[in-house]
């Protein structure tokens, strides 16, 4: 007789509660068995219920997303959205969170993460062709913050662990200091694969009779509830048990070993056992089916003697997956396998009652109707309040704040921000060059990874400003969007579609779920202005310790296409006598939400940089087209910093200087820091300067010539005078040197 | 001229290796899985990266053990060509194919960079399209690559002109005497950190790793003549 509490024992000792459930939860669930559930169960509608696998608060919000497109081959509710790029080939991609186990165990809480969002990539069938991340540390300067320092370490070292050993490269991401995330750092993980249409696989279980399969690592007692503990306010009261520790090798193996046998055409669907683990993944595969599974607990493959059912369905043991195969075709599985030194086990049976039931032998120890399990799951409309923080930050007024007299000092001080500096540091440690298929590499607006055998190559980024968000949610969502798909057109790519992680403090505070509920509204509008519809995504709540709220960080991950490799476009400046044009709104509107306001003058304050769509539209189209009518040496999107950061970039990526002349009625630090939107700096010869503001014309886009690019100083005269005048290798040895500096 | 790749599990640069033969040279290239037993149909053998096995123990520790090695130990004996890159140069000296061993990086990261070389040796098999003392940017990716032999196996290698690359004007791992690679002493079997099969179209950042195939060619074709 196991150790177990009875059903008795769970209702009137209300033992449900440590397994994160609400009495009017356990309550429904009574209801919905007719009966009470055993442990076993309870823990099963435990995770099946929590935040993380039911979305029960986000759902009503997520709904409202545009997913729909001509293009779109799967949104979300699989493990990953799919879209197409012409010639019978798509593209599957996902971005994921790992917040709370990186913040116990930063190297194999990122390391992981990594590794579960290349199987839901690989799951759909997708060849995994590149990783990205976005990351949110607390401030890394100073001996306060060695434990800061620590998680930014070791969560980079994750990530290198995991991609490096398995051979993608990871090409992009971008990483953020500030001490809203010191409690919680955030861990973003995005995975991009490249498949042919009747390649795509799907996790659905159909067929009765057909044989459900456990394939890959075995099972352990590692990482159990691990769903639930994503779900609870601090991570840090958690134990380190809950973190499960990744084996990149075995990864690797069986993502070759799947792709094998997806390819033998005898899969019926396959799903990664991720969070939940065996749990979710059965339940889903049979409720997208609108089947039942029948499976024997006897036959799970595991690592230790003694393991109960209740231990085997809510492990989170990495590198598994669960697979359907037609009945009579698992020996193609096996042998498939075999070759790859992994198992691949018959556990279970499709059946057509609806059930999840599980057995020992001839031993029913649970049953659930399937549907109880995913669609019963309560969703909660929470209320929501406008935040009342929002009244202080918008009173704020610029004149309050006097413009620094130095101003080559603030772009210094700027350049060696943590958030602006190179992130050489972090991404000198992932191999960006695997697979040979890098044609942009880390540090440029957007990665570039070509498709061999076409003229086509994909541009790709994350993207994100958490402050932004909580400073004007709705506006803050637009932002995201529109800087996402900006930097896909920097590098010459046609924005497709987002893969969103939306990462918040608690949904149960009226005011974070107002941010919530705003910036995926400003998210939406945005989508619907630049025709990229969201096609799959993650939620990560609960971002909150000892009082501390993490910004409200919606994180997007862009995909677009670049229809020919000549239009591949970087951010550096290329070479001496071309022009430089500031394309977009001229008018800078003010320093409001700066990263300088921040930096300078230890303010975030104000209201989210201004950002008009239909501009943003227009002066994406301006750009995109020049770009692919050839006219375009380099192109960078303005972001934090401003002008002047941006400028800097180009000039040190290209090791040229440049001579600017502005002409403004605005304050000095506006024109050179402010971060209105919609704003593209670009470099064209002289001789297609003509053409080039032909086409900005008729995109009805304003443009203005800067000056040219010579020498090796960055000028800039702001009305006449000389505002900054700097060696770029000065600017460099500041931007290059801040990280590793504060790292040493 | 035909070439293999080997596949050991947990290989990930084989694909390019193969990408680098067939678009510099345009000669049949196979992979070939780890338990293959023969290799003589082959004329250069292509031990390429990745983290074999996990790479959880050494480096290369666990794939000198799988059958293929004692096919790549006759083929070399017997004069074929051997070229082991980053895991590939592990495997060789893990082997006894190449003197030294490769260690952690001296700051303990991984590094993945575009570094520049330069040309110690061009004359051998791997290196006659190169002039000594050409300066050649080629990727580096690795978290082991810091060369170490003791110092009379470091003499031995300089007397001989066994090191045929070394990084120029930077230190990315540190290698004893900045060595980046060496051949054995009868000079058909090169290893190296550095991965010349990155480097072969300008798009993804040089091209100055294709003189290396190029060289083999014309090697072997030197080869078939004689």
């Amino acid at each position: 007789m196991r150790n177990e509490p009875t059903p008795q024992q769970i209702a009137e000792e209300k033992i449900y509660r440590t397994f994160g459930l609400n009495d009017e939860e356990y309550t429904k669930i009574v209801s919905l068995m007719g009966r009470q559930p055993n442990y076993v169960e309870t823990g099963i509608y435990s995770v099946m219920w929590s935040e993380h696998c039911s979305y029960k608060s986000s759902r009503p919000v997520l709904k409202k997303f545009p997913t729909q497109a001509p293009h779109v081959l799967q949104g979300p509710g699989e493990n990953a959205g799919i879209i197409d790029i012409g010639d019978n080939l798509a593209v599957s991609f996902k971005i994921e969170s790992h917040n709370h186990p990186s913040a116990i165990e930063p190297y194999q809480g990122a390391a992981t993460g990594v590794g579960g969002i290349i199987r839901d990539v690989f799951t759909m069938g997708a060849r995994p062709i590149a990783l990205l991340n976005s990351l949110r540390f607390g401030e890394i300067e100073g001996p306060d913050n060695a434990h800061n320092r620590y998680l930014f370490n070791n969560v980079v070292a994750g990530i290198a662990g995991y991609g490096n050993c398995i051979g993608i490269p990871t090409v992009g991401g971008e990483v953020v200091f500030d001490d809203r995330y010191k409690y919680n750092p955030l861990v973003n993980a995005m995975c991009v694969g490249l498949l042919t249409h009747d390649e795509i696989a799907t996790g659905t279980a159909s067929g009765v009779g057909n044989p459900v399969l456990a394939v890959g690592a075995r099972t352990g007692r590692d990482g159990i509830h691990g769903a639930t503990f994503a779900s609870t306010e601090d991570p840090h009261s958690k134990e380190r048990s809950a973190v499960q520790v990744g084996d990149p090798f075995m990864e690797k193996l069986l993502l070759e070993a799947c792709l094998e046998l997806i390819a033998s055409g005898a899969v019926v669907g396959i799903q990664d056992m991720g969070a939940a683990g065996l749990t979710s993944s059965s339940a889903e595969m049979a409720s997208r089916a609108g089947s039942g599974l029948e499976l024997d607990m006897l036959k799970v493959p595991r690592r230790e003697e003694g393991m109960t059912p209740y231990e085997l369905m809510l492990s989170e043991s990495q590198e598994r997956m669960l697979v359907v195969m037609e009945m009579g075709k698992e020996h193609i599985a096996e042998e498939i396998f075999q070759k790859w030194n992994l198992e691949a086990t018959v556990i279970g049976r499709v059946t057509d009652d609806g059930m999840l039931r599980l057995k020992e032998g001839d031993e029913v120890v649970a049953e659930m109707i399937v549907t109880t399990l995913v669609d019963d799951a309560p969703v909660y409309h929470r209320p929501s309040a406008r935040p009342s923080y929002l009244d202080q930050t918008l009173e704020f007024d610029p004149a309050s704040i006097t413009a620094p007299a130095d101003l080559n000092a603030t772009l210094h001080t700027l350049l060696r921000t943590p958030t602006i500096a190179s992130k050489e540091y972090v991404y000198q440690q992932y191999d960006s060059m695997v697979r040979t298929s890098t044609a942009v590499r880390p540090g440029s607006d957007a990665a570039v990874v070509t498709i061999r055998g076409t003229r086509k190559a994909l541009a790709m980024c994350t993207d994100g400003n958490g402050r932004y968000v909580y400073l004007n949610p709705r506006r803050g969502g637009q932002h995201a969007i529109a800087e996402a798909a900006r930097n896909v057109v920097c590098s010459g790519g046609k924005p497709l579609a987002v893969t969103d992680c939306l990462n918040y403090s608690s949904p149960e505070k009226p005011e974070i779920f107002y941010q919530f509920e705003e910036s995926c509204a400003g998210m939406s509008e945005a989508c619907v202005v630049l025709a990229t519809p969201v096609i799959s995504g993650n939620v990560s709540l609960y971002n909150q310790s000892n009082d501390l709220d993490i910004y409200p960080t919606p994180i997007i991950g862009m995909v677009g296409l670049v229809e020919d490799v000549d239009h591949i476009t970087t951010q550096t400046f290329k070479s001496a006598g071309n022009h430089v044009l500031l394309v977009g709104p001229s008018d800078t509107a003010g320093i409001s939400g700066s990263e300088y306001l921040r930096v300078v003058h230890g303010l975030t304050a104000g209201d989210a940089p201004a950002l008009d769509l239909h501009v943003e539209k227009a002066v994406q189209t301006a750009v995109l087209t020049a770009i692919q009518s050839g006219y375009v040496r380099a192109a960078h999107d303005l972001a934090e910093g401003g002008l002047a950061v941006a400028v800097a970039e180009s000039a040190i990526g290209g090791k040229l200087g440049a001579q600017l002349e502005l002409n403004t009625n605005q304050r000095l630090d506006e024109v050179l820091f402010g971060e209105a939107g919609s704003r593209i700096l670009v470099e064209v010869a002289p001789e297609a300067l003509a053409a080039v503001e032909a086409i900005f014309a008729k995109e009805g886009v304003s443009s203005t010539v800067l000056g040219t690019l010579g020498g090796d100083a960055l000028e800039i005269r702001v009305n006449g005078e000389t505002v900054i005048s700097e060696k770029v290798a000065e600017l460099e040895s500041t931007w290059r040197g801040a990280i590793p500096c504060l790292m040493n | 001229m035909k070439f293999a790749v080997l596949v050991f599990p947990g290989s990930n640069c084989d694909i390019d290796a193969v990408k680098a033969v067939e678009d510099v040279l345009g000669q049949p290239v196979d992979t070939v899985w780890h338990t293959t037993a023969d290799l003589s149909d082959y004329d250069c053998i292509l031990v390429p990266g990745g983290f074999s096995y996990g790479d959880y123990l050494r480096s290369g520790a666990l794939a000198r053990f799988s059958p293929v090695m004692e096919a790549v130990k006759r083929e070399a004996e017997k004069g074929k060509f051997v070229i082991g890159i980053c895991n590939g140069f592990q495997i060789l000296t893990e082997s006894g194919l190449l003197p030294g061993a490769l260690r952690h990086n001296d700051h303990l990261q991984f590094r993945c960079e575009i570094s520049p070389l330069i040309v110690e040796n061009a004359d051998t098999a791997f290196t006659s399209d190169y002039k000594k003392g050409d300066v050649i940017n080629i990727p580096i990716a690795h978290g082991e690559g810091s060369y170490y032999a003791d110092e009379e196996t470091i003499a031995k290698l300089n007397a001989n002109n066994q090191v045929v690359f070394r990084y120029f004007e930077c230190d990315p791992n540190g290698s004893i005497e900045r060595i980046a690679g060496i051949c054995n002493e009868a000079g058909n079997v090169l290893g190296m950190m550095p991965h010349p099969e990155r480097a072969v179209h300008e798009w993804l950042g040089s091209a100055d790793g294709k003189a290396l195939f190029t060289s083999i060619l014309k090697s072997w074709e030197g080869r078939q003549r004689a």
